[in-house]
């Protein structure tokens, strides 16, 4: 409180400097307390705040004195370029704008007769450019694996200790039936967003964001226990892998051809119907399950280290 | 219209330097849900409403969930709560 009183008038550096000591004393406070318990060990070693003063305090707070300047001069540098930079850019929607050119108009004058989708932008993301969103579903798998292999601790699925203590909020009643309520709706609404990617605003990212919010939701109201029935490891990873894998045979054929499109025996149907525009309804359903996936694998590996 | 968008880049900005440089990390997130609240809304003024239904949902809902567990898991969220007992129990005594 004291601090804070002291910084009220003082200009914007000396109170970020201020700010950055507060922090320091707050670091070094922790550490202190993280020591504390240790049973002090007997040690022929140099221990580290003995070597600092014997050997170069004054070249440390030296340092100490520059790090915040240079900083501070750095940040100041950067925000200059940027604000530079985006002082340069050409207006919002002007018409002599670099990405207002041929492919634009391309995708739209011709984008929903050839794609047969009537939101434009999801007949570009998976029929012009699916082989960009192919890498995009690609990068969430693996980042998945690597939370996978971060986190992944097998010591919890013998003790269920965590699942005991991490789990306050299932035995809340006024949370639970509201998960209750709402759960429903909101899966329902990202069911909506997955089919109806190619009519309306959203698509597979949206709803598998919506999807995995949900998943996240119940996990939180009934327990993993619960939400375990429908994603476990081995739905989780066969639901993963054959979405990647369908829309990889699907796609991935641009590698061979010259990222040229091949003649779909698949027509592009009546633009407006749910059951049209090609292979963007079942592409849309694999992004889907993918990011709901990830989402709530994510969540699970943070919460309790598995899936 | 075009004030409205101006109230709201305004209140992008003072939603950034306020979770840049406030101190408890747990308001720091809810600050940064609160501007990807704000980002979707400035989304949908500008047209595109697919990339407002996915910052909803991923900058407002996941992310801040997972910023959430990692708290918990870092113990930052427990050691403010232990703390703010041990001043009652201060006062108490």
């Amino acid at each position: 409180m004291k601090k804070k009183s002291r910084t009220k008038n003082q200009s914007l550096f000396a109170r970020i400097q201020s700010f950055l000591d507060s922090q320091d004393d707050r670091l070094t406070e922790e550490m202190e307390r993280d020591e504390e318990p240790e049973p002090p060990h007997e040690s022929k070693l140099p221990v580290w705040g003995q070597t600092v003063e014997g050997l170069a305090s004054g070249e440390i707070r030296f340092f100490d004195k520059i790090y915040p300047f240079a900083a501070f001069l750095l940040a100041l540098f950067i925000i200059a370029v940027l604000l530079v930079t985006a002082s340069r850019l050409p207006r919002f929607g002007g018409d002599s704008n670099p990405a207002l050119n041929e492919v634009t108009e391309r995708y739209l004058e011709d984008g929903m007769e050839e794609t047969g989708a009537v939101n434009l932008v999801t007949g570009i993301i998976l029929d012009y450019r699916a082989f960009d969103t192919l890498g995009e579903s690609h990068v969430l798998f693996t980042a998945a694996v690597a939370v996978l292999v971060l986190l992944f601790d097998a010591a919890t699925e013998k003790q269920d200790l965590l699942e005991n203590r991490d789990y306050d909020l299932a035995g809340d009643t006024v949370f639970r039936e509201g998960v209750r309520f709402l759960l429903p709706v909101i899966l329902l609404f990202g069911v909506y967003v997955v089919l109806n990617g190619h009519l309306s605003p959203g698509g597979g990212f949206s709803g598998g964001a919506i999807l995995g919010a949900g998943l996240i939701l119940h996990s939180l109201g009934y327990g993993f226990a619960a939400t375990e029935k429908l994603v476990n490891r081995k739905s989780y990873g066969a639901l993963t892998v054959c979405s990647l894998c369908f829309y990889s045979l699907s796609k991935a054929y641009s590698f061979f051809t010259g990222a040229n499109h091949l003649p779909s025996i698949i027509t592009s149907g009546v633009p407006g119907r749910i059951f049209s525009a090609g292979l963007i309804l079942p592409l849309n359903i694999c992004v889907g399950i993918v990011v709901a996936c990830t989402m709530y694998g994510f969540f699970s590996l943070y919460k309790r280290g598995r899936i | 219209m075009n004030l409205f968008l101006w109230i709201l880049l305004g209140f992008l900005v003072i939603c950034a330097l306020a979770a840049t440089f406030h101190r408890n990390l747990l308001s720091t997130v809810i600050i940064f849900m609160g501007y990807s609240v704000v980002m979707s809304v400035i989304w949908v003024l500008l047209q595109s409403p697919d990339l407002a239904i996915t910052e909803a949902a991923v900058g407002a809902g996941v992310t801040g969930v997972l910023f959430f567990v990692t708290l918990k898991k870092i113990r930052q969220v427990d050691d403010e709560y232990s703390e703010g007992k041990k001043h009652e129990e201060e006062k108490q005594d």
